[in-house]
């Protein structure tokens, strides 16, 4: 039997605002996720040139030499809006309360052996300083960009990454039972460590990057797809032979995450490159002078950590990176 | 066993523990824009965290927050929640609310993540970084929210483009323009500072008290959602203007002049607010006049004289907006009344019960001055003769709102003023814009006034059809009285079928 229950019926007059039924073609039911991203951005009839840059407008499609027929091509996979985005996030954060919880009752930081303890302080709490330059670099292409489709995933990923670099603060004074000297320490490695100046040095000169465009390709392609496999993937692996469950399960996080914001990054690029072969030119040539400064970059760390199985396994995350660019468009 | 670490200590190491000093790059390459507006920092760590807020806690507790807010929107729009507003005209509001605020949450979300980008005290970008979510946040549920309401009223159906086109929607824009195109602490000053802490509840709180007490259940649910973000960013705007001032002397000056420039701009900004509170709102919250005296008056007063002892004086033209409480909403009304044609929402004639409201709210004025105007247009409008004014209005240089406001001693007199400047005469209406404009006149120069715009040709065409079109207004349909509109038509229905079904139950 169907439970039948009237209501009232009212017609719609329309059934989307103008802007999305444009670019739907037809007068049809929205999602939310393009209500909340399409044409938020104003785009003409700016009033006064930025003081501070006023060979620009306020929004302007010259901040990067990548050449859009429209700025609103781009489709974010996940189709993050601002309510959906912090619900998933906040799902991904009680599952990593949960593993903190499970490695504190459980005492298994004990079961870590204390000379592998002591290289996973040296290389992944300083990682909560690249999370910082990142935080910074996805809020520069959040300013700079054009288009709310590339500019609000842009902001969510620059929580992300504030995220992140706060998750990393948290293991590091897990590492140190809670002693703030090992964040010192840390830092101490990001600012002097020989093995760490390779990544400093990189992420500082993404900071300086004028074109956002590129800006997005050296951290999130090139930086990212170097370091985050290397030090979540391979070293986390090589701590399971020293007991370091307990690492693993508080970096998971960061793995989970890794995966979700390739599906963004991943579709950002493949559709840019896609649209003329000026922009797949101008993106590979950016890409393979970010991603050899990150190899150069990670190179020493690896060493440090895995020894003379460093350089291979460098060359494989460079590899698995390269066909991942070819995937989408680039010629690496 | 884990030490236990003060919550204080534990947010600086998850923020300005950080950041670091860069030596690969020079800081001034890092952060090019913290400098140029002369403000002088020397010590970026007496910066007082406003609130203590880390990334994970915001997830969780705004995710929380969206779920309760969704789970409204869905059931207002699944209940067909507009027929519980108190009157179709209550739209005007949500137009006006959609079409000229919605926009600035998304651009302040925008130039906030340039301050979060561009200011190398970290506790000061971590702050402004959350602000710029939120606001994000703001503008995409508020375009959620109001979507139901779209698909059955007009003039909201392309808030958008006709933010960056329609005459009365180039004053909040420029506005906002004129703040991003600032530098970060001007930004900081304007919007943190002015905006948000000390105009805040004549501005958004006026537009969510509308929408609880005319029924608007899914604007107001939003309101309320966002009242946590919205202390936030007061908060956030007391600190840094105290930060910016107890860093040095040489500072109290510029801030000054910020105060006395976006306290105008901000004033001028408002006459559409205090219009909305006394002409537009079926049920009324409170005059303009009663909100300016308590907002303004009495509680920025307190302000002011706590912010007397590092040598900052109230703003320079707070007398004459105090003055123009008795006026501005009913100046400001009469020029969207006589060009509602050109407008995205309808205007009415007022009826004898509000003007005797008008009349108790403002004894002084009300009766005096505006109601002989709305007598006559009511009378010219049941004549046939409904009064439209076909001729261009002059726009104010500065804020962009006609030329309707009058002179501080005088309000049956407008009030114009002007400069000559590198051979051209530029128009004002009043002498806080002036002001604004003798001090960044080679700013100001470059406005896109709409007016100046129809007459080069660039609004679409020289006729008012044209115009509309190229605003995406539809002609007969978002605009012109709401006598005899569609939207009237459409309310009336669907109250008298309830009637109906009320009587024969």
């Amino acid at each position: 039997m169907n439970v039948d229950i009237k209501a009232e019926d009212f017609t719609p007059r329309r059934h989307t605002y103008s802007n999305v039924a444009r670019r739907y073609g037809e007068d049809r039911p929205a999602s939310r996720y393009d209500e909340a991203t399409y044409d938020l951005q104003a785009t003409t009839n700016f009033h006064y040139r930025p003081l501070w840059a006023p060979e620009f407008e306020i929004f302007d499609t010259r901040r990067t030499a990548v050449v859009m027929e429209d700025w609103y091509a781009f489709d974010d996979p996940r189709q993050f809006y601002y309510a959906t985005y912090n619900i998933s996030r906040a799902n991904m954060n009680a599952a990593a309360d949960r593993a903190f919880e499970f490695v504190d009752q459980r005492d298994l930081m004990s079961r870590v052996e204390p000379g592998w303890l002591e290289t996973v302080r040296h290389y992944l709490v300083p990682v909560r300083h690249f999370e910082w330059a990142a935080d910074l670099n996805s809020l520069r292409i959040t300013d700079y960009g054009y288009g709310t489709r590339v500019t609000s995933a842009a902001m969510f990923a620059a929580a992300d990454r504030l995220g992140m670099a706060q998750l990393l603060t948290r293991i590091g004074l897990v590492l140190d039972g809670y002693d703030e000297a090992g964040l010192q320490t840390a830092r101490t490695a990001w600012l002097e460590a020989p093995d760490w100046q390779g990544v400093r040095r990189l992420a500082e000169d993404t900071l300086v990057i004028d074109d956002w465009f590129e800006t997005f390709v050296a951290q999130y392609l090139a930086a990212d797809g170097m370091l985050h496999p290397l030090v979540y993937g391979v070293f986390d692996d090589a701590g399971l032979d020293h007991g370091a469950t307990a690492v693993s399960m508080m970096c998971e996080f960061m793995v989970d995450w890794l995966k979700d914001n390739a599906r963004w990054v991943d579709a950002l690029v493949q559709v840019a490159a896609a649209e003329s072969p000026e922009n797949a030119e101008l993106i590979s040539g950016w890409y393979r002078t970010w991603r050899d400064r990150a190899v150069e970059a990670v190179s020493p760390l690896a060493t440090t950590v895995l020894g003379d199985a460093g350089d291979s396994s460098v060359g494989t995350i460079k590899d698995a990176l390269d066909a991942r660019a070819t995937g989408l468009g680039l010629e690496a | 066993m884990a030490k236990k670490i003060p919550l204080k200590r534990k947010y600086e190491m998850m923020t300005r523990g950080l950041a670091w000093d860069t030596t690969y790059q020079d800081m001034d390459d890092v952060y090019p824009y913290d400098k140029f507006e002369g403000i002088k920092i020397h010590d970026w760590d007496a910066w007082e965290d406003p609130f203590r807020l880390t990334q994970d806690a915001y997830w969780k507790y705004q995710a929380e927050k969206e779920r309760k807010l969704y789970a409204v929107i869905d059931s207002f729009a699944q209940n067909n929640g507009q027929l519980g507003l108190s009157d179709a005209r209550y739209l005007g509001a949500l137009k006006l609310f959609l079409t000229g605020v919605s926009p600035l949450e998304y651009q302040a979300h925008r130039h906030f993540a340039h301050l979060a980008r561009n200011i190398r005290g970290t506790g000061a970008q971590v702050a402004a970084q959350m602000q710029s979510i939120d606001e994000l946040r703001h503008a995409q549920t508020q375009i959620h929210a109001i979507s139901h309401y779209n698909k059955y009223f007009d003039g909201l159906h392309d808030f958008t483009h006709m933010h960056d086109r329609v005459w009365y929607l180039s004053v909040p824009k420029s506005f906002f323009d004129d703040a991003v195109s600032a530098g970060p602490f001007e930004f900081f000053t304007a919007i943190s500072f002015s905006f948000e802490y000390v105009l805040t509840n004549l501005l958004f709180v006026p537009f969510m008290s509308g929408a609880a007490y005319n029924g608007d259940l899914a604007t107001v649910t939003f309101g309320f959602s966002a009242q946590s973000d919205e202390s936030r960013h007061m908060t956030l705007g007391l600190e840094v203007i105290k930060f910016l001032l107890e860093q040095d002397e040489a500072n109290v000056p510029i801030i000054q002049h910020w105060i006395d420039k976006w306290f105008w701009r901000g004033h001028r900004l408002l006459s559409l607010v205090g219009m909305m509170m006394d002409y537009m709102l079926p049920k009324k919250i409170m005059s303009w006049k009663d909100a300016w005296e308590m907002y303004f008056e009495e509680q920025g007063g307190a302000l002011f004289e706590d912010l007397a002892r590092y040598g900052i004086r109230p703003p320079m033209h707070a007398e004459q907006a105090n003055n123009e409480k008795h006026r501005i909403s009913h100046e400001v009304w009469a020029i969207f009344y006589q060009y509602t044609h050109a407008a995205g929402f309808h205007t009415w004639d007022i009826d004898d019960e509000h003007k005797a409201w008008l009349s108790a709210e403002y004894p002084d004025t009300f009766d005096k001055y505006y109601r002989p105007r709305l007598d006559l247009w009511k009378q010219m409008a049941a004549d046939g003769n409904r009064y439209y004014n076909m001729a261009l209005p002059q726009l104010c240089q500065v804020c962009q709102i006609p030329m309707g406001f009058t002179e501080p001693d005088d309000p049956t007199t407008i009030c114009f003023r002007s400069r000559e400047y590198q051979g051209d005469r530029y128009h004002f209406c009043s002498d806080g814009c002036q002001y604004i404009f003798d001090h960044e006149p080679e700013k100001y120069i470059q406005a896109w006034l709409p007016v100046h715009q129809i007459f080069q040709g660039n609004c679409g065409g020289a006729e008012i059809p044209d115009v509309l079109n190229w605003y995406h207004l539809n002609l007969g349909v978002d605009n012109m009285a709401y006598e005899g509109s569609a939207e009237e038509k459409i309310w009336n229905d669907w109250m008298a079928t309830r009637r109906v079904g009320a009587a024969r139950t």
